[in-house]
This record gives C-alpha cells, structure tokens and sequence, in this order.
C-alpha cells in the first residue's frame, strides 16, 4: 500500500494546521434550488433551516427558472446527456457552435470559445496568445485563477496597484520595448465590488499600443444599460481585446465559461488552449439552458433593472444602519469588519436570524480586510431587504460596530 | 541608512504601499508576511533589484522569506553582487 501510515499522518498534520489557522472551509448542504430562499443544513446533521441567500452569485435569478429548467430538460431530450469526447474529435455539437455565436453577438467581439469553466478559460488563454517576448501587466486585485493562468504562460509579468491608473501607466511605459504589452483586469473585482476604469484603461492601451484583457465573470448580463457587461457600461464596448468570463453566475449558474475576442486570439486557444484541448466542453444540458438565458436578456432588461433597484436599496439600507461598506455600484456588496473572527461571528449570528451571508479573511482578502461578502439578485424581492437589514441591524447592534469605522472596529476587535 | 537600503527601502514604498495605507515602512517591515506585498506582485521588486545592481537572482532564491524585509533584501543584493 503505497499510503502509508506515515503519508497519512502528514496529511492530517496539514489538515490540523489548517483547521488551527482558522483556514478549514467547510461546504454547508442546500436541500432545495438554487433562489432568493434556500434550505441550509447547518451545521452538519441539523434539520435544513429556511434562509435569505445574500451570498450567490445568482445575480439575475436565472438558476432555477422555469424557462431555462425548461430548455435544459428539451437540451437532454434532442441533444443528450455527455459528449464522451474533446471538442475537436467528436466533442462539438451545433448547439456548441450556436452557444458560441451568440455569446459574441452579446459581447460585442469578433468570436467565442467556450471552455469547460471560467477558471479554465483564464488557465488557458494566456499561455495560448502570448510568450517570451510578451508582458502581461495585471492588476493586483485579479482573480486567482488569471494569477494561475499568468503564472502557466511564459511572458514576463509584473502587475500594478488596483485600480491606479498612474501606475499602470509607469509600467506600461517601463516596458515599451516588449514585443506586446496586454492589461489584465477583472471588470467587476469580486471581493470588493468595485468597477473597473475601462474606459482610462482602453484609452491608455490606445496610447501605448497595448492589448486590453478583462474578465468579466462578475459582470455579463447585469452590468452595463443592457447588461452586456462593464464595457457597456464604460463605454469601450467593442474595444475590448479578450474577455472572459462564465456561465455559472448570472448567465444561468451552472457551468462552463469562454474565451471572447479578436478572431486571430481566439483561433489561438482554439488550437493551442490546453483546458480546451484536453477536456471535455460543456455538457449539451448547459447549452440550452444558456441559450435559452441568452434569449430572455436580450429580449427585455426587467431583469438587470431589478437588480439594479435591489443594488441601491440594499447599499442604501446599509449605510443607513451604520455599516461601513466598501462603495461601488455593483451588485456585490462588502460589509467590512477588518477582523476575521469578527467576520465569522457575524456570519454565524446572522445565519441564526435566517439569513445566510459569508464571511471572508485572509488569504482571500489582505489581513485587516475582513469582511461579509453580501451579494444581490434579481430574485430578491423588497421584503427579503428588509428581513435582511433588520438581522444585521439586530446582530450589528450586538457586537457595538454600527456607526464604527475601521479605525474604531480595530480599536474594539484588534485587526 | 546606507545606500542600498535607502534605495530599496523607496522602490518598496512606491511600488506597494497603497494610497491611504497609513503603514510605517521600515527595513524590519514584513513585507509579504505582513501582507504588504504579495508573491504575485514580488516579480517587480526581483526585476528592479536586477536591473539596478546587475544581477541575476535565481528563482530558488527569490523566496518569499528572503524577499520578507527590506534587511533581508539588502542582504540579499549583497549576496548576488559579491558572487
């Protein structure tokens, strides 16, 4: 038996470490659909208790809806169940095709490649587009998995702080002298909600002869007038030269997630993107259901409205209570409390007064940066707000924070 | 302050510290322990270091731990440029 006792001790030292650090995660048993309400087995063994989902990325509400359930079910009826194959040997289907057509009509790019996740997407699309001669110039707030996707690829990288667009600007011109020069940025940052420059980004790209990269995971669907995501609403749409992103948050939930872009680019990964080329794509369940999503956020914006309206009336309720939250006009809304036992203590009061918000620490966010993540959708309505605020005003109110600042919060908690 | 320090010392403050961040930076700061800087970001300290000083730090040695303090890192340069 290659385990042996001595592999296996290791391995639960490591494990203990991570418990001891307060680094464990644990998944919590939902016994229903995905929605505004869920049935949450918690802890472990408890009867599954009814609770307000603050903390899905079910941005638009579309996880569980009839039409896309619908489409899903018709998808398993005429196109099946797996492919048993990689896309370029018999893996690819029209629906793929179909699916890849209209994510670029709704992007505004030139072509689309879908890939098993948005995770794969990022993990992929770097070392297929660029190398050596190249430089890739991220913002340091990036997702994890474009830092894996730039650590797979061979060009030099360097990054620049969030957001600052002097910065970016020093490094762009630092290295004028690279064959190419791409600016990677997450459209909306996950962690923090806040909107990327895009519009500062692409003019500075024009300046310095620089590719434009955005993930826009967080955004497809909601952000922007029609929802086609932040260079809607920037103003640069068609400007962009790669986006990726998925359909596992607003775009239907499930999974799966896409190279967008300059057609050259995405002929690149399509022959040298290695999670395309040695994985299956996305189930023909998914695809149906996606197009089906696709075709009812083309046909009105009710949707991408509403979350607007829930957006600015749950910010709005907040800071009216008192907490200190990170401002933005995305629908991810952070409630910092800097500590993380802080945060987890919230979490678990809250979870008890029904409503279901995580908390997250280091190494997820920087130490000091503890926060509750709270996420809207378009499922909320007005009344699971309310029900909302009045548990954090009722837990706020508990540990003394409302109307606290990070200085005061520190002060009580320590950081 | 010798030199080096001082040169490092600032690169450190200008490439990381954050508008706002109230942080003292001093040569003892832990800087990716502390969360000032993280592995990500370190590939442009390594490559100012480099390009300052003329040197070549191998990637074995471009550890997060060598790269914790503007001391260490200062030892660090030494090392390389007395090789």
């Amino acid at each position: 038996m290659a385990f042996s006792t001595r592999a296996r001790e290791h391995y639960q030292a490591e494990l203990g470490n991570l418990r001891s650090a307060g680094l464990f995660k644990e998944e919590r048993y939902i016994h229903s659909v995905q929605d505004a309400e869920i049935e949450v087995e918690y802890p472990k063994g408890a009867a599954p208790k009814r609770v307000i989902n603050l903390c899905a990325n079910n941005y638009l509400g579309l996880s569980s809806h009839p039409a896309v359930v619908e489409a899903a079910r018709a998808g398993l009826d005429h196109r099946g169940y797996g492919m048993s194959s990689v896309r370029f040997i018999c893996g690819t289907q029209d629906v793929h095709r179909q699916l890849e057509q209209k994510l670029t009509g709704f992007l505004g790019t030139e072509d689309t490649l879908l890939f098993p996740s948005c995770m794969d997407a990022n993990g992929g699309v770097f070392e297929a587009c660029f190398n050596e001669q190249d430089i890739l110039i991220a913002d340091r707030l990036v997702h994890a998995s474009i830092v894996d996707g730039m650590r797979l690829c061979k060009a030099m990288q360097d990054t620049y702080k969030h957001s600052d667009m002097g910065h970016l600007e020093e490094k762009l011109e630092e290295h004028k002298d690279k064959r190419q020069r791409i600016v990677i940025t997450d459209g909306v940052f996950s962690m923090d909600g806040d909107v990327a420059k895009l519009d500062e980004i692409v003019a500075l790209a024009e300046k310095y002869d620089a590719l434009v990269f955005v993930d826009e995971s967080h955004s497809s669907g909601f952000i922007g007038k029609t929802g086609r995501g932040t260079h809607e609403l920037r103003g640069v749409y068609g400007k962009i030269d790669l986006i990726t992103t998925t359909l596992g948050k607003a775009l239907g939930g499930a999974s799966g997630g896409c190279v967008s872009g300059r057609r050259e680019l995405v002929e690149m990964c399509r022959q040298r993107a290695r999670p395309y080329l040695f994985s299956n794509t996305v189930a023909p369940v998914i695809v149906m259901g996606a197009l089906e999503v696709l075709d009812l956020i083309s046909k009105t914006t009710e949707r991408r409205d509403k979350l607007e309206w829930n957006t600015i009336y749950w910010r709005k309720l907040l800071t009216e209570a008192g907490f200190d939250i990170k401002v933005g006009e995305s629908p991810i809304v952070p409630v910092m409390l800097y500590n993380a036992k802080l945060a987890q203590d919230v979490s678990r009061d809250l979870f008890a007064e029904g409503i279901y918000a995580v908390g997250f620490f280091f190494p997820v966010v920087p130490k000091g940066q503890a926060r509750i993540r709270t996420q809207l959708s378009a499922a909320h309505e007005k009344h699971h707000l309310d029900k909302g605020i009045a548990a954090f005003r009722k837990v706020g109110a508990k540990y003394g924070i409302l109307g606290k600042k990070k200085k005061d919060i520190e002060a009580m908690f320590g950081l | 302050m010798d030199d080096v320090t001082k040169a490092v010392l600032d690169y450190v403050k200008r490439e990381y510290v954050e508008e706002g961040d109230d942080r003292e930076v001093d040569a003892d700061t832990r800087l990716i322990s502390g969360g000032i800087v993280d592995s990500f970001s370190m590939v442009s300290l390594k490559r100012f270091l480099e390009k300052k000083y003329q040197i070549k730090i191998p990637d074995e040695d471009a550890s997060p731990a060598a790269f914790d303090t503007v001391k260490s890192i200062v030892a660090l340069v030494a090392r390389f440029r007395g090789a």
